[in-house]
């Protein structure tokens, strides 16, 4: 006989919508580079007005916590799930923001031309999206080992945004007239970078859901 | 030194056809509480029995050795009315006697020949122990069955402090009292193990996580896990443990 029924549909309830509420927050960010790069001001408003259902999911994850901690007494690999989704879904929901400010960037800037073709920030959206990915992967198989050299690939992305950087701010010395249009695109590598910080985070949170043991990433 | 280690030890019934407890090895530090956990059958009671060799009551063999300040209490030479009285017990129903508070309390110090001389101060010690003081002072010559079951509980375990033991044994003393009685037993477990070592039976998880330092967790007569409560609750390292306190046997 399988005992607790209703308590272990809860918690594959909560799997699964953490699991949606990264997918949607990795797509953000997805959906964030590709409207600048397109210089698409449709995807990056379609972007904002879908961030809502994230700040939805948000509140109701933490609901279904509050509710489990409340009415179920979690305990061990239990309790250690429920306390991951508690916190892995701050990140999921400033990851989703940082992407929503990169979309507004995206609505103010997209009509006129860059002060450079972008090449570092796809490739920073590059890495961020893989760390994303094995996050959510990790999560749902349990699986961490994909998640060991997240603390090199941040480094990759902070040595990418200090590039960009050093690069942009070059270009406005150069050229005063592009200091709006640069310092924008200096805000959305800032912005990535920030990005990369959450992965981190998250994957700091799987490990600790996976073996019980805390790991600091980043 | 730990207060209390046992080595192989092994306790069967019904003339040795039924084994309880199967080489069981565990080391239980003073002054801590140890909460003994596990479901129904899996030889947690047996085992706390054994630590006052309760089990011979009911006829049980028991081999391997039971070490109480490095003293196996098996051995022949040993006084199991002394042993008793190291090692008191508190049951799960609150068991008074039929008669006053002040003569629950005094009885086991008259049975040890303590002199009535001493006895008013001694009374009032226990129940002050048990924190039932305040709620007596005036009715100590009240029978007990006419108090409430947390009272009777606190009775219970005053009457088991006046004969001045080193151990506490409770064997789900929670179970039949309400919330309020039990958060007050719990609390008081806090306080006593500043003196006593506490071992205690529970089959409430949260019980056992709330007031003790360690958890054992027993099954199927074998002791399967024993550490620190809070590394046992968050990430037991087996997981037959993990599977009984999430509540996934059944």
């Amino acid at each position: 006989m399988k005992v607790r029924k209703e308590y272990l549909d809860a918690l594959e309830t909560l799997k699964k919508d953490t699991l949606k509420m990264g997918e949607l927050s990795k797509t953000a960010e997805e959906n964030a580079i590709k409207a600048l790069v397109n210089h698409d001001k449709a995807l990056a408003s379609k972007l904002l007005e879908e961030n809502v259902v994230i700040d939805k999911l948000e509140f109701d994850i933490e609901n279904q916590c509050m509710r489990l901690l409340a009415l179920q007494q979690p305990m061990a690999g239990d309790l250690r799930l429920i306390g991951t989704c508690l916190k892995i879904i701050t990140d999921l929901d400033r990851i989703s923001d940082l992407a929503g400010d990169i979309a507004e960037i995206v609505v103010q800037i997209a009509d006129e031309p860059y002060a450079k073709p972008l090449i570092d920030i796809p490739r920073i959206s590059e890495i961020t999206q893989g760390m994303l990915t094995d996050c959510l992967a990790a999560f749902e198989t349990q699986k961490i080992e994909m998640l060991r050299d997240f603390s090199e690939r941040d480094d990759q992305v902070d040595g990418l945004f200090g590039q960009i950087r050093r690069e942009l701010v070059a270009i406005m010395i150069e050229n005063p007239r592009t200091i709006t249009s640069a310092s924008h695109l200096i805000f959305i590598a800032l912005h990535q970078e920030r990005i990369a910080d959450h992965a981190c985070n998250i994957a700091s949170r799987i490990i600790y859901m996976v073996t019980g043991k805390r790991k600091k990433l980043g | 030194m730990s207060k209390i280690e046992t080595n192989d030890l092994n306790v069967y019934y019904r003339n040795g056809s039924v084994q309880a407890l199967k080489n069981v090895q565990i080391k239980i530090d003073a002054n801590k509480i140890t909460a003994l956990i596990g479901p129904s059958g899996c030889g947690k009671t047996t085992f706390l029995r054994a630590l006052n060799r309760m089990n011979e009551l009911k006829g049980a063999t028991t081999t391997g050795e039971v070490l109480i300040d490095g003293r196996n209490i098996y051995d022949q030479k040993e006084d199991v009315i002394q042993l008793r009285k190291k090692v008191g017990m508190v049951f799960q129903q609150p068991n008074p006697f039929p008669m006053s508070i002040y003569d629950n309390i005094a009885y086991g110090p008259r049975i040890h020949g303590q002199k009535n001389r001493n006895m008013d101060s001694l009374v009032e010690e226990s129940l002050k122990k048990a924190a039932l003081w305040d709620e007596v002072a005036d009715r100590l010559d009240e029978n007990a069955l006419g108090f409430s079951g947390g009272q009777q509980q606190r009775l219970c375990i005053a009457r088991a402090l006046a004969v001045n033991p080193e151990i506490i044994l409770l064997d789900e003393p929670c179970s039949a009292l309400d919330p309020i009685s039990t958060a007050r037993i719990e609390e008081l477990l806090q306080e006593l193990k500043q003196e006593y070592t506490i071992v205690i039976v529970t089959h409430n998880m949260q019980q056992a996580a709330r007031v003790s330092d360690y958890t054992a967790f027993f099954y199927l007569g074998e002791l399967l896990e024993c550490g620190k409560t809070s590394r046992i609750f968050e990430r037991p390292d087996d997981k037959r443990t993990e599977d009984y306190i999430t509540g996934r046997y059944g």
